[in-house]
């Protein structure tokens, strides 16, 4: 229990229960301002923009984008992958850092989960639209069809991966509702006659707070914490084997799942902060998501980035010890070829930056850490961009080798799909408690007790 | 007939426990206590058994699994084997993942579904709430007449005495299903 003696409380300024009510639905209760209006025009219209690149697309046919017979995964599976990570955060704080009794993981677990289901809806664009007929997609997935039937290939990763998002998606979203649905009811509770209470009448199940109810609702929270551990981590192990599984030099590897693993979850904690070191200020919720939380999850990034360059430096160790030649030159492609300034780009972000987190002084500083988040979710999109273009542009036989570069149409598609994350966060705080406030409530005494008592 | 029910209505957690502790001691019997959030603890204090709904996840999760395992060593290895790679038909190991994403897809509805089940929740339904304040910040207490020894005045007494706000008198007719 020392740490806990040490550690500030989780909440700051001694709130009572009415105060934490107040102050999560009080954004969601006023007209939104014009730093809301400002920042859902532009993410709307990025996403606008998205839609009008991916109908292009869909109408005319892949050629829009720059891939070619060399190249043929790019842009796509990298934002696939990408977005795929940054949703690993959320399941991180919501399940993993819950089984670990993490307390302080009750500010920023709604909208780390939102941010979950978004970060996977943008994932899974990417896989569909690069079928070139995503109106076939179903063919995913094994249903009773007049072809004999015939079935799907379960030996596939691709069909695995099917799998796995989909059930990342159905589970992540129904743990989210069932944390959300003792908040629901105090919306419902507070709201006064009308749609909105008629809404979360029929949202909120009928919840009515009796204990027996709440027992059997804590072991369900932690009967799907436990499945949702588990699942996160072979979710991204899955999606790794997309590539680990083939046979191109720099794919074929086994360091592959821990390796996205880590990645992921360091992807996904610099996104938390990112998008939670502004939403506490747009929505005054500086008491609740404070100091403490950016110095523990500023120590997740370290740990994670650690992990990610240690596998940065086993892969191309191995690459070079293991004594096959296209392996070796891969590597040696990837830092001194035509894309060594994605390889660069990618380390200085990736590796060096978050290395700046070990001062306690940067770690303080919402403005610094933000930057570095910033960095690592750059640093982090070129991993995949270099993990795909740069062991696929120059294959074993050099007469094929090509080059690659993303048509306008590509870049417009990944912005439209920072558009469909940003646009639907913003509603998401506009229509929802950010804050699981019977969480909150839960730990509100934690640390102020022994504080007194250590007085 | 309808029971005769004394509600503690308290504001404080710590006062909560104190009076359930007290109602225990005194062999009252004790209907439903009510919480804005899950007071940490309580189901010991209340006495209350470890609920079953892991077992539900098991077996879901089992059956998930069983489930999909058979299905895809039947489409692969039976209805219509096809060979990919010249792998075996029945390639067990790579029917894994799959075979787990589904079990974790069963066991996790299976269980949310038996929670909705068995708490009675859905949507729609209409909550009857014991006090308007109890998602807010309001905890309540609420116990029963068993016999002619239940003293109204005592009982009263003791929820007042663990600093209880409000205490109503009502009649069971009006408790949530």
């Amino acid at each position: 229990m020392a740490d806990i003696v040490l550690s500030p409380p989780l909440v700051s300024g001694h709130k009572s229960l009415v105060e934490v009510t107040d102050d999560v639905c009080r954004p969601m209760e006023r007209r939104p301002g014009l730093v809301w209006w400002a920042a859902f025009a532009v993410a709307f219209s990025m996403l606008l923009l998205g839609m009008a690149a991916i109908s292009y697309e869909i109408a005319t046919g892949i050629g829009t984008w720059g891939l070619n017979t060399t190249v043929g995964w790019a842009f796509d599976i990298t934002n696939f992958v990408f977005w795929i990570g940054i949703g690993h955060a959320g399941t991180l704080i919501s399940a993993i850092l819950f089984l670990f009794r993490q307390r302080w993981r009750t500010g920023v677990n709604r909208a780390a989960e939102a941010m979950t289901l978004f970060a996977v809806m943008c994932a899974g664009i990417f896989p569909l639209i690069h079928m070139g007929r995503p109106w076939f997609g179903y063919w995913i997935f094994p249903y009773p069809n007049f072809r004999g039937s015939l079935w799907i290939n379960f030996r596939s990763p691709l069909a695995w991966d099917a799998f796995a998002i989909s059930t990342y998606f159905i589970i992540s979203a129904t743990f989210w509702f069932v944390g959300l649905i003792p908040d629901l009811a105090t919306v419902r509770d507070r709201a006064q006659p009308g749609l909105r209470k008629k809404i979360f009448t029929i949202l909120s199940l009928g919840w009515d707070g009796a204990y027996t109810t709440w027992n059997r609702y804590e072991m369900v929270y932690l009967l799907l914490a436990g499945l949702a551990t588990p699942l996160v981590v072979s979710v991204h192990t899955i999606v790794s084997w997309d590539f680990a599984t083939s046979v191109i030099p720099g794919w074929h590897a086994t360091i592959f799942p821990p390796y996205f693993v880590a990645g992921a979850i360091f992807s996904g904690m610099a996104m938390v902060l990112t998008l939670m070191i502004i939403a506490r200020k747009v929505m005054g919720l500086e008491a609740y998501i404070n100091l403490r939380h950016l110095d523990v999850m500023s120590k997740l990034i370290i740990t994670t980035g650690s992990i990610v360059g240690l596998a940065y430096l086993t892969e191309f160790f191995t690459a070079q010890y293991g004594g096959n030649r296209y392996e070796q030159f891969v590597f040696l492609n990837r830092a001194g070829g035509p894309f060594a300034w994605a390889y660069w780009t990618m380390v200085s972000c990736n590796v060096i930056t978050p290395q700046l987190l070990w001062f306690r002084k940067i770690r303080h500083n919402w403005t610094l850490v933000f930057i570095i988040t910033i960095f690592v979710n750059i640093g982090m999109w070129f991993e995949r961009f270099v993990i795909i273009v740069t062991s696929l542009h120059r294959d074993y036989l050099p007469a094929s080798w090509a080059s690659y570069r993303p048509t306008s149409i590509e870049i417009a598609t990944l912005i439209g799909s920072f558009g469909l994350f940003f646009t639907a966060f913003l509603v998401f705080c506009r229509v929802l408690p950010v804050i699981a406030m019977a969480e909150i409530k839960g730990v509100l005494k934690h640390g102020a007790n022994h504080e007194e008592a250590h007085r | 007939m309808s029971q005769f029910q004394l509600l503690g209505v308290f504001g404080d957690e710590s006062n909560l426990v104190g009076a359930i502790k007290a109602a225990r001691e005194r062999r009252l019997r004790i209907v439903e206590v009510y919480a804005p959030y899950a007071v940490h603890g309580l189901d010991r204090v209340l006495g209350l058994k470890r609920s079953r709904l892991s077992l539900v996840c098991l077996i879901a999760g089992a059956l998930g699994a069983a489930l999909k395992l058979w299905f895809e060593i039947w489409t692969a290895a039976i209805d219509w084997p096809v060979d990919v790679g010249g792998k075996p038909w029945n390639s067990l190991p790579a029917f894994v993942p799959i075979t787990f994403e589904v079990m974790v897809l069963f066991a996790g509805l299976g269980t949310v579904g038996a929670f909705l089940l068995i708490s009675r929740l859905r949507p729609g339904k209409q909550p009857k709430l014991i006090d308007p304040r109890i998602t807010n910040d309001r905890f309540a207490l609420l116990i029963e007449e068993t016999d002619a020894a239940f003293d109204v005045g005592r009982v009263r007494a003791l929820l007042e005495r663990h600093g209880a706000v409000e205490v109503i008198e009502r009649l069971a007719e009006e408790v949530p299903a």
